[in-house]
């Protein structure tokens, strides 16, 4: 603990021992802070995984102490080597392409329709009040509940599940656009208007950018719904997908594929959500709570 | 006056209709001034003397029910980029930075790119925000966005800067430093500057002359023109501003008084602002 300016100061007169006294003095407690430093940054960074982490051990050790039966909670080193088995065969890949294009087409044609005709509605008020309720209306019809109306009216194929999922994840963005284009500040659209903007301009350079937030927030609602109603209409009557291979695990009694079929719709949704919130953070850098 | 003036309002009166009758109500009524290029002229009123509507008369988003507003003597139709308005809460595009914000009025001029910049950079320099061009809205005191958006409004060199009470809602502060930075800017600029306000000295501190405005209708009282020397320390202080102070304050008075049984008679009616 010999410090380079206490002994520097040393032979100079009289002060080396009080400098050196307060130089021991702030050593550690510097030390300790810096300790507590380092430990306060790791805690952050293991904070959110330790959760998860005493989660997947409970799973591990729950069904080999016996505390659960292993039949029905198979152990998680078990669940991945099943995992690892699907991934291998191929045919994870093939349940998650099919679940996929089925939850990225409805999606993206969801995402086609609604923010324009979202647009439209909000910017005409009489026509965003007139369609208001109807809309509302439908929202809160519960998807799935429409779910035997689609296989009657398209059939067991792609169709009524792309449907279901269009019409699943149209509400949310449809009813966001909405509001977000509604909500624009009007002091924003009085200040534009009085720099002789045409409406188009207006529209791009002022509505739109001011909207994005809202808008984003009906899109993050409607990927996750869209995912929820993919999987369950596919548990209900499909030949491939991420729904159909838990269900078909299931009946077949092979358990451990089942939790792995779980696992790899929660790994599903969590990178969806991820990439629509990195998405959605560049393109509101500007707002305060980034 | 051999020159045609900057700003004319001629005999200019709005009404709106009031819900539910056929009555009308008279927002302004036969308002009538004339600025003269590179004037600093400064309207005060009481609640209810038109401001706003006569502001949105200015800016091309309403029209007069009667009476004429001739800019370089031809009548205004709908907004333009010859008038530019500062606005009370900023009405800065919070997704753009200082920079992109003031260049906002130069896309709609339709200047390309690289000139855009290097005059917002000008402008970010005159209203001494120079270094903050990249700082978006919400990391600016409110002070610095009353700037960025008056260098807004100068960078696309209007005929006319119209303000709208553009410090009141800055600290008391904030205010008396823009006011000065103000007048720094007009006399640099030498722009026609119409500025709205409901502070006394505010008003006797900025302008050449100062307009009072009645309340309901809104009309214009008188016309005071104010001849102090702005150069001397604590300028508030001093005889002359003092005596206008109290002229302006006791023709204001009587309006507030006016006003004040006005609304309570009238509390109960309500205006259709169209």
């Amino acid at each position: 603990m010999s410090s380079p300016t206490a002994t520097l100061t040393r032979p100079v007169d009289t002060e080396p021992a009080v400098v050196e006294q307060t130089v021991v003095a702030t050593d550690p407690t510097k030390l300790r802070r810096a300790g507590r430093r380092a430990g306060a940054l790791a805690w952050k960074g293991i904070k959110p995984a330790v959760a998860i982490v005493v989660f997947l051990a409970v799973w591990e050790t729950a069904p080999r102490l016996g505390l659960v039966d292993e039949v029905f909670l198979p152990p998680l080193s078990t669940v991945l080597g099943s995992l690892a088995d699907l991934i291998t065969s191929g045919q994870l890949a093939d349940h998650l392409g099919a679940s996929l294009s089925r939850a990225l087409i409805g999606f993206s044609i969801a995402l086609l329709v609604a923010v324009p005709l979202g647009v439209a509605i909000g910017w005409y008020r009489p026509v965003a009040e007139l369609l208001n309720p109807i809309l509302e209306l439908f929202r809160n019809t519960a998807a799935l509940a429409l779910l035997p109306v689609f296989v009657l009216v398209l059939g067991i194929g792609e169709t009524s599940k792309i449907a279901l999922v269009i019409y699943a994840s149209t509400f949310p963005i449809l009813l966001n656009t909405i509001s977000g284009v509604r909500t624009v500040d009007p002091l924003l659209v009085k200040s534009a208007r009085s720099l002789g903007l045409p409406s188009y301009r207006l529209f791009q350079k002022v509505i739109l950018p001011a909207a994005v937030p809202t808008i984003f927030t009906g899109i993050r609602m409607a990927a996750a719904s869209s995912v929820l109603v993919l999987i369950a209409a596919e548990m209900v009557g499909a030949k491939a997908g991420l729904g159909y291979l838990i269900t078909a695990s299931q009946l077949n009694f092979q358990i451990p594929a089942m939790y792995a079929g779980i696992i790899a719709i929660s790994l599903v949704g969590l990178t969806f959500n991820g990439i629509l919130v990195t998405i959605e953070r560049r393109l509101s850098r500007w707002r305060p709570e980034h | 006056m051999s020159t045609t003036p900057k700003l004319r309002l001629e005999h200019v009166t709005k009404q709106f209709a009031v819900r539910g009758s056929n009555d009308t109500f008279t927002a302004l009524d036969d308002v009538s001034i004339d600025l003269a290029a590179g004037e600093f002229l400064v309207l005060v009123g009481p609640s209810g003397c038109g401001k706003s509507t006569l502001l949105d008369l200015l800016g091309g988003l309403s029209e007069p029910t009667s009476g004429r507003i001739l800019l370089d003597g031809r009548p205004i139709s709908g907004p333009g980029l010859d008038r530019g308005i500062v606005f009370q809460q900023y009405a800065l595009l919070p997704w753009r930075t200082a920079r992109a914000n003031i260049e906002f009025g130069l896309e709609a001029k339709g200047l390309p790119k690289k000139q855009r910049r290097a005059l917002a950079d000008d402008y970010l320099d005159l209203v001494g925000l120079a270094g903050f061009g990249d700082r978006y809205p919400h990391e600016l005191s409110g002070g610095m966005k009353q700037r960025v958006a008056i260098a807004r409004s100068l960078a696309f060199d209007p005929e006319v800067l119209l303000m709208d009470e553009p410090f009141a809602a800055l600290d008391a502060q904030t205010r008396e430093s823009l006011q000065d930075e103000l007048l720094r800017i007009w006399k640099e600029t030498g722009k026609t500057i119409l500025f709205i306000t409901h502070g006394i000295d505010e008003a006797i501190y900025l302008g050449q002359r100062v307009a009072v405005l009645t309340s309901r209708p809104g009309r214009i009282k008188t016309i005071v023109d104010v001849d102090i020397d702005r150069n001397v320390d604590d300028v508030r202080s001093g005889e002359a501003f003092r005596h206008y102070r109290h002229e302006i304050w006791s023709l204001l008075h009587s309006e507030v008084e006016r006003a004040r049984d006005l609304e309570l008679g009238t509390a109960t009616e309500e205006v259709e602002h169209v």
